[in-house]
């Protein structure tokens, strides 16, 4: 049986504090008392929050049904591949993509290296022909955005070191938007890769994916979508997207960590060499060579994070449930709010678009005369959860002058009152710093 | 443990006197040996230098180049307020009795006696991802000593 939400939620209302308050008792975790006070969980862009139904999804099958997938005839085993091939089946349908094209990965960070190795290996002997398209040298280019997350700048820095291909990338301005005019000379004849985010972990920007998509294609370029800020909180359909690959992790959208995704075309995956090699990926095996199963098994060696899918995919029901469109529509009242109390604080400075334009309901800001490591630390004392650091973009935040921000970032089951205990809380910290 | 017994007065002080802070601006003491270590917490992007001159057998300048939070800037102004006339031996042991506190947990309690102002940072060990904000300096400094110590790096006489 597979667990079903605790309750039915109507799907064509749009969501509001009352319903948020009913989605909440789903998550076990936020009801308790940090440092005396209510916990404020802000937190959601670095890891999110799993409801009731998405535990117990993972502890009925080590309850009910834990054996090796692909293998074995016995009941268990069969079961468990069944869950295990629904749960992928679900995920793909969740983005718009057939079953076959969905690899699971540990996380988006290992789906973008199982791309950028792959690339590697298909310039490497024994690659084949099939694979030759994927193979970089020298006067090939990679393109990036200045924006990126480092899970998706170093796997193809060290693609480039490694093949002699030069990297490249778009630029963003001051309010933090990709400068399409840029973007246009950046990408020419010699791009082989265009690699961008959906949106920024850090900017909440939302990026023109058609329009990047376009100029990948116009050169004949591949493009890798980091989708980890989208698909939790946006409908995302890669197929009217229309990129070749995206990757995501499950813990940024309600489920455990320890699995991610990789969507590829079903043409592209098929002719890329393999990343990992090992059990439950090949055909025939001798002593001296092996023969490679189609997507996606062929990038699944070894055995699977089985409960971790089988949980993303009771994750990506509970969302459908609560409508993707309803919670992107609630995000974004979230971080308009955000975004206008933060601005209206002196001595804050918000990164990316200014308040009124669209962004996802998050907001990373500098608070002038203290550092993000004790804006943290006083948020805390308060039971508000929010990100200090560079949040793995230094890049970015060399950009705009900065070492590190503070990040506030919400989820379905945040409320406006979440919101505004955040900025009274930020509203105090210059006080009591003595700035 | 309240945020109070965290930032102490005098630690919000000193994170605003940075007492020690410019390399540029103090020269190097003529003849004395010297180190210089950087050091970096990944985590938060914090990172500092710090430059340990010793002569005749005491630390005769400590200055040092930082960017960081309150934590980490306080304790370096301490440390250079600290160290400046501390016989060698007095200064390492200090370092390893400010180590010792900071990851007690909470269970060593610092002897204003051995640490003067840095008896402070003694909350600090409660909170397990700020010990290293404050080790920071302390680091680069031990660091650097042991480089001025080790090597014969002296600035050449003018």
């Amino acid at each position: 049986m597979v667990a079903t939400p605790i309750h039915l939620r109507p799907s064509a209302t749009e969501l509001g504090n009352e319903e948020i308050l009913r989605i909440r008792n789903d998550f076990p975790i936020l009801d308790q008392m940090v440092n005396g006070q209510r916990l404020v969980y802000l937190d959601s862009g670095a890891t999110s929050q799993n409801p009731i139904s998405v535990i117990e999804a993972e502890q009925e099958f080590y309850e009910q049904r834990n054996a090796a997938v692909h293998r074995g005839a016995h009941f268990l085993a069969v079961e468990a591949t069944e869950a295990f091939e629904d749960a992928r089946a679900s995920v793909a349908a969740f983005i718009g993509a057939e079953w076959d094209e969905v690899v699971w990965t540990s996380n988006a960070t290992e789906a973008l290296n199982l791309l950028s190795y792959s690339f590697l290996n298909a310039g490497l002997p024994g690659a084949g022909s099939e694979a030759a398209r994927f193979a970089l040298g020298e006067g090939d280019e990679i393109v990036v955005t200045e924006m990126e997350h480092h899970a998706n700048l170093i796997p193809w820095q060290q693609l480039a070191i490694r093949t002699g291909a030069v990297l490249r990338y778009i630029p963003i301005d001051d309010v933090g938007t990709l400068d399409l005019e840029k973007a246009a000379k950046v990408i020419g004849d010699r791009t082989r890769i265009v690699a961008f985010t959906h949106a920024s972990n850090v900017l909440g920007t939302i990026n023109p994916v058609e329009q990047l998509v376009r100029l990948a294609r116009s050169v004949g370029a591949l493009t890798v979508l980091d989708a980890c800020q989208s698909v939790p909180h946006l409908p995302v359909h890669v197929k009217a997207l229309g990129v070749d690959f995206a990757v995501f992790s499950g813990h940024k959208m309600l489920a455990p960590t320890g699995v991610g995704v990789l969507y590829g075309r079903s043409e592209l995956l098929n002719a890329m060499p393999p990343f990992l090699t090992g059990g439950s990926m090949i055909t025939t095996v001798t002593m001296e060579k092996a023969d490679f199963l189609p997507s996606p098994q062929r990038f699944e060696a070894g055995t699977q994070r089985i409960s971790q899918s089988i949980a993303l995919a009771s994750a990506v029901n509970y969302l459908s449930e609560t409508g993707m469109e309803r919670i992107h529509a609630w995000e974004s009242i979230l971080g308009s709010r955000l975004v206008e109390g933060l601005s209206e604080i002196p001595g804050i400075r918000v990164l990316g678009p200014a308040a009124g334009e669209d962004r996802l309901g998050l907001a990373a800001f500098d608070v002038d005369g203290v550092h993000a490591h004790d804006v943290g630390q006083f948020l805390d004392s308060r039971g508000i959860a929010v990100r200090v650091g560079h949040h793995c973009a230094q890049p970015l935040h060399r950009r705009f002058g900065l070492a590190a921000t503070t990040r506030a970032s919400t989820y379905l089951y945040n409320t406006t009152d979440d919101v505004d205990a955040l900025l009274e809380a930020v509203a105090a910290v210059r006080p009591y710093f003595g700035v | 443990m309240g945020l109070d017994q965290l930032y102490q007065q005098i630690i919000l002080e000193h994170a605003k006197l940075r007492h020690g802070s410019g390399l540029a601006t103090a020269a190097l003491p003529d003849g004395d040996a010297h180190g210089e270590s950087h050091q970096l917490n990944p985590v938060c992007g914090d990172e500092i230098t710090v430059r340990v001159a010793v002569k005749d057998g005491r630390v005769s300048q400590l200055r040092w180049d930082g960017n960081g939070c309150s934590i980490s800037m306080a304790s370096a102004s301490v440390l250079s307020e600290m160290a400046e006339g501390m016989e060698v031996a007095e200064f390492t042991g200090m370092i390893g009795t400010f180590r010792d506190v900071l990851r007690s947990r909470g269970t060593v309690a610092a002897d204003p006696e051995v640490l003067g102002d840095a008896a402070a940072f003694e909350g600090v060990s409660r909170f397990a991802a700020r010990v290293k904000c404050a080790m920071l300096s302390w680091v680069a400094a031990e660091d650097a000593l042991s480089q001025a110590t080790t090597s014969q790096a002296t600035k050449p006489e003018a």
